[in-house]
């Protein structure tokens, strides 16, 4: 353990931001703004430290703190991080202050209110991320609502109030059943060791030693129903386009770019260890939905009118794509779930922003009234061609090599699945470049011909994400040869606790399989709590 | 005749009495008297209200100086039986009385900005709170149903004044009226159950009861299930459970404020521990017989507590239905009769005394002179005029909500665990798909307090007293530090758990 609480300093500060925030007078806005960025910026400092110093190779948590939080219930507060919550991590810390950036000269009423609510969701983000205890996990899960539905419906747009409480209701449910399949889990396990605990790495040691496969699918369901809702798989997924729309830009970023990944993190996390039977079992049916999701979001996406909710059905067929390389069960399609969801919130974000950009200036994001913008705003229009090309996963930006990896991964699982959702990949380029023909090319009438070009400011805001997307895409292997050992790991653990067994390709080297234990793991968990 | 005559002339055996059992009714009893007094001596002078504000706080920290020395004593020679078992002095008894004492001063201290901006008479009002609080107290120590009884008049019937006693509003004389009728009703259903469950088991003292039916096999078991029947729905009228809650939104919209945020606290308090209590200590070996009810109970009073509320548009209204589904949780915990389900219950009784006083006490701050504007649209941008109060307002009601990091989320997880650790899935999910129905009323009104005014800023120039600033703060810092450090509550309530 490191003598510096790295994972908790990352959490906490910025809440002790939000915090500070309050004793600003309302009326110095910009010393509100210059708060919430300096206090962003530290977290993103904090977090590069923490990818620095990060131990590759080692598919094991790193950094683990353990503190108790309620003794009779053996809740504890545990933080650790492993190759797949680092660059969650890491990527959330780096939204956070573009995103800030970009709302920080629109949003003119309440500032102090937003810049606090933006700073508690990203402590909320990084508790869910970070926690490895199932309680102190949900208590953030839970506890992201509430900056959300004040951040969208204090500044999001005309039908605010009504995405604000639909986004919250909507996972509130999810979230009930898997409080309430915590809780069963839990207390299942005291029972059959007489150890009350909610520790991740010690429930999964045990992996439902000696019950029965309907317990264990009952359980995984309910933890399924919070996940599918935010991740959104295909028939939970129709909260997302009517949030999405309402939010406010740095909203829809963070909202496109972290929320919706929770889902499927907390797939990654929980489920290989915690259901590896159920996992087993389900995996099909999560192979149908995801090949669904993503047919049926581009399909819709190309349909749409507003340019916000056309990405966020593109985010819809996006997170199919994670959910096809995690059903996959193969080491290959998990790396490249994880890797889309390290490079979508890269060129979503941007593509989000970028239309913020485009609103802010013609106060609309209907594509009909849009219409041949290069003209007279040719840089913009070429941030959105790299944007687009990147979201579309031509070869040389990070969302090709994430979504070849989760169509390989099904390749060579399950066929038929990966030729069908390798369709999307097509329609992915149609949805596309039809809306940008329809708003950037032709020519350019009343308002559109008086636009603006984009500003130094916008393009600053843009680029770091487009260049990190174009570097992923074209060197991929540092955030590779961190997420595989974890992802061997979780792998090996399914191997080893059901009767499945990973297709491999020839030539696949199968010593390389393997891993650290979940026995030895789970002593070391036990060991700290002593 | 001689014999008679005799009997007639020797000393009647009183028995003896630990002075310090009952010193906190006492205290608060005394307190309740001393108000009138002064009133009487006083008359209309400068100082008879801060006279009686101050004996009122007097008689509550007296009351809570003798708890604390009595928790100590009980923890650690175990509970006091007084007055030939009457009264009973143990670690829950002395737990649900702290909680109905930080009701009451609670409930002073923002009664007395209430009533100098309603222009009440201060002596009565504060007099009736304070003997309402002594039965309280009575009622949670009370060892015997028909000390129960007793107790339970004591706190029900200056509650029916305190209803409506804005006697110049008509809600308020309705709300007192129906509570009077209903509440008079409930008790009579009650003191029936009395009967026939003396007349089953020969003996009103709980401990008795108990003992009885441990030790002998009734022949004909119709008359104590009646009994505990009617004993359950006359209690379940006091705590709101449905379907015996009909008053309570009529009860809680019309009575003035302050006496709907200390029967929201205090008398739910008092009620759960006499349930508790008579269900744990005299029936404990009916448990497959009560459980049963006490389920179906629960779901009622949970999904129409919710559900109920979605509809309604008067704040005050939705509240009480939410304080509906608040006595759902606690009679999940109760319900699964387990340790840790008792414990689960009093944190919630604890942690919502904070919640319900915080809320009503903002929503007192809020409304206008009358008290009578309470729909959601009067309370349309509260929290954009008044930050800081609406801020809190809003902690407050996601605290009931059930959000983490505040205390109503510590207090419905531990209800659920009991639940899930009982191996009840069916409460637990009903729980939990409640919690998340109940998340849509107040999010209604958080949204309201946040949209823009229709009718002018007319938030903005009411003052906030030093008083009322005082609960409102305390009590946002308790929900708060239950929620992020909950374990020395938990500890309390877990020392609190037991009967002897």
């Amino acid at each position: 353990m490191p003598d510096f609480p790295i994972l908790t300093a990352i959490v906490v500060t910025p809440i002790i931001g939000a915090a500070l925030m309050t004793l600003i007078p309302a009326r110095r806005p910009e010393i509100t703004r210059i708060v919430a960025l300096l206090f962003t910026v530290a977290t993103l400092g904090l977090s590069i430290w923490l990818l620095w110093n990060f131990k590759v190779g080692d598919p094991d948590f790193q950094y683990v703190e353990n503190y108790e939080w309620i003794p009779g219930l053996g809740a504890r507060f545990i933080l650790g991080v492993d190759g797949i919550s680092i660059f969650m991590v890491v990527i959330t810390a780096l939204l956070m202050p573009i995103g800030l950036l970009a709302s920080a000269h629109h949003v003119d009423h309440r500032v102090k209110a937003f810049f606090g609510w933006f700073l508690v969701l990203e402590t909320a983000i990084m508790g869910i991320f970070l926690s490895l205890d199932l309680i102190g996990f949900f208590v953030f899960w839970e506890f992201m609502l509430v900056p959300m539905y004040f951040l969208i419906q204090g500044w999001g747009h005309d039908n605010r109030r009504y995405a604000a409480t639909k986004f919250f209701l909507y996972t509130a449910v999810g979230s009930a059943l898997m409080l309430a399949c915590t809780l069963v889990l839990g207390f299942l396990h005291e029972a059959s060791t007489g150890l009350l605990t909610f520790d991740f790495r010690i429930l999964a040691a045990w992996g439902f030693g000696g019950l029965s496969i309907t317990t264990e699918t009952i359980l995984f369901l309910g933890f399924m129903a919070a996940f599918a809702i935010k991740a959104p798989l295909f028939p939970f997924h129709t909260w997302l386009p009517d949030v999405h729309t309402e939010a406010p830009t740095a909203g829809s970023v963070v909202l496109a770019g972290v929320i919706i990944k929770m889902g499927a993190y907390g797939f990654i996390r929980f489920s290989f260890e915690l259901f590896p039977r159920a996992t087993v079992d389900l995996a099909p049916l999560l192979l149908i939905t995801a090949v669904i999701g993503i047919l049926y979001g581009s399909i819709v996406a190309a349909m749409q009118r507003d340019l916000k909710r056309l990405v966020a059905y593109s985010s819809v067929a996006h997170m199919g794509f994670v959910i096809l390389g995690l059903a996959s069960l193969t080491v290959i399609g998990l790396n490249g779930a994880t890797f889309i969801m390290v490079s979508h919130p890269l060129t979503t974000g941007a593509l989000f922003l970028i239309i913020g950009f485009i609103y802010e200036r013609r106060h609309t994001r209907q594509i009909d009234e849009l219409g041949g913008i290069w003209k007279p705003a040719p840089v913009l229009t070429a941030l959105f061609i790299v944007a687009m090309f990147a979201g579309i996963g031509l070869p040389g930006f990070s969302g090709f090599v994430g979504e070849f990896l989760a169509l390989a991964g099904t390749f060579i699982s399950e066929r038929p699945y990966a030729i069908l959702a390798a369709v999307g990949v097509v329609l992915a380029a149609v949805y596309m470049l039809w809306a940008f023909q329809r708003v950037f090319t032709g020519k350019p009438t009343g308002e559109n011909a008086k636009m603006t070009d984009a500003t130094k400011r916008e393009i600053l805001l843009v680029a770091p994400l487009l260049v990190l997307s174009l570097f992923l895409g074209l060197y991929p292997k540092p955030v590779l040869e961190r997420i595989e050992p974890t992802v061997r790991q979780k792998i090996a653990f399914l191997e080893q606790k059901t009767d499945y067994r990973q297709k491999r390709p020839h030539g696949f080297d199968s010593n390389r399989l393997g891993g650290e234990s979940y026995k030895d793991l789970a002593k070391k968990a036990l060991k700290e709590q002593r | 005749m001689t014999g008679f005559v005799l009997a007639a002339i020797a000393p009647i055996t009183t028995p003896s009495v630990d002075w310090l059992g009952v010193a906190p009714v006492i205290a608060l009893g005394g307190a309740g008297v001393a108000i009138v007094l002064a009133r009487a001596l006083l008359r209309r002078s400068a100082v008879t209200t801060p006279v009686c504000v101050a004996l009122g706080i007097l008689g509550v920290v007296l009351a809570a100086i003798f708890e604390y020395r009595l928790w100590h004593l009980v923890r650690a020679d175990g509970a006091i039986t007084t007055m030939a078992g009457m009264v009973r002095v143990d670690p829950f008894g002395v737990f649900l009385s702290v909680v109905v004492l930080i009701g009451t001063i609670y409930a002073l201290f923002i009664s007395v900005a209430y009533l100098k901006r309603e222009s009440l008479d201060a002596p009565e009002y504060l007099a009736l709170v304070m003997l309402s609080a002594a039965g309280m107290v009575a009622i949670i120590t009370a060892n015997d149903l028909i000390a129960i009884f007793v107790a339970l008049e004591v706190l029900s019937i200056p509650l029916y004044v305190l209803a409506a006693f804005d006697r110049r509003r008509m809600a308020s004389q309705e709300a007192g009226l129906k509570y009077f009728v209903l509440g008079a009703f409930s008790s009579a259903v009650f003191l029936y159950g009395v009967a026939l469950t003396y007349g089953a088991t020969g003996s009103t003292s709980l401990t008795a009861i108990g003992d009885f039916l441990a030790n002998n096999t009734l022949y004909e078991q119709g008359t104590l299930l009646a009994g505990g029947a009617l004993l359950l729905a006359g209690l379940g009228f006091k705590v709101a459970a449905v379907p015996f809650h009909f008053w309570t939104p009529d009860v809680y919209e019309g009575a003035p404020t302050p006496v709907t945020a200390f029967m929201a606290a205090a008398t739910k308090a008092a009620a759960f521990a006499v349930l508790i209590r008579v269900f744990s200590i005299a029936f404990p070996l009916y448990r497959t017989d009560w459980k049963p009810a006490l389920w179906v109970l629960a779901v009622l009073t949970l999904v129409v507590g919710s559900v109920a509320a979605l509809v309604q548009t008067d704040v005050k209204r939705i509240l009480a239905y939410s304080a509906i589904a608040h006595s759902g949780y606690i009679l999940i915990g109760f319900q699964t009769g387990t340790i840790a389900g008792r414990q689960a219950a009093l944190l919630y009784l604890l942690i919502y005394t904070f919640m319900a006083i915080g809320t009503f006490a903002v929503i007192m701050l809020a409304s206008m002179t009358g008290d009578d504007r309470h729909s959601l649209d009067d309370y349309r941008g509260f929290a954009l005029q008044r930050p800081v109060l609406g801020g809190i307002l809003i902690f407050f009601l996601l605290a009931q909500a059930g959000i983490p990091l505040t205390g109503g989320f510590i207090a419905k997880l531990e209800v659920f665990s009991a639940a899930a650790q009982s191996n009840n899935y069916s409460l637990l999910v009903i729980g939990v798909l409640a919690a998340v129905v109940a998340m849509f009323f107040y999010l209604r009104i958080a949204l309201a307090l946040a949209s823009p005014a229709t009718g002018g800023e007319y938030f903005s120039d009411r003052r906030v007293d030093r008083w009322s600033g005082v609960v409102v703060a305390t009590a946002a810092l308790a929900v708060l530090a239950t929620g992020v450090t909950p374990g020395p509550f938990i500890d309390w309530a877990r020392q609190a758990v037991y009967f002897v």
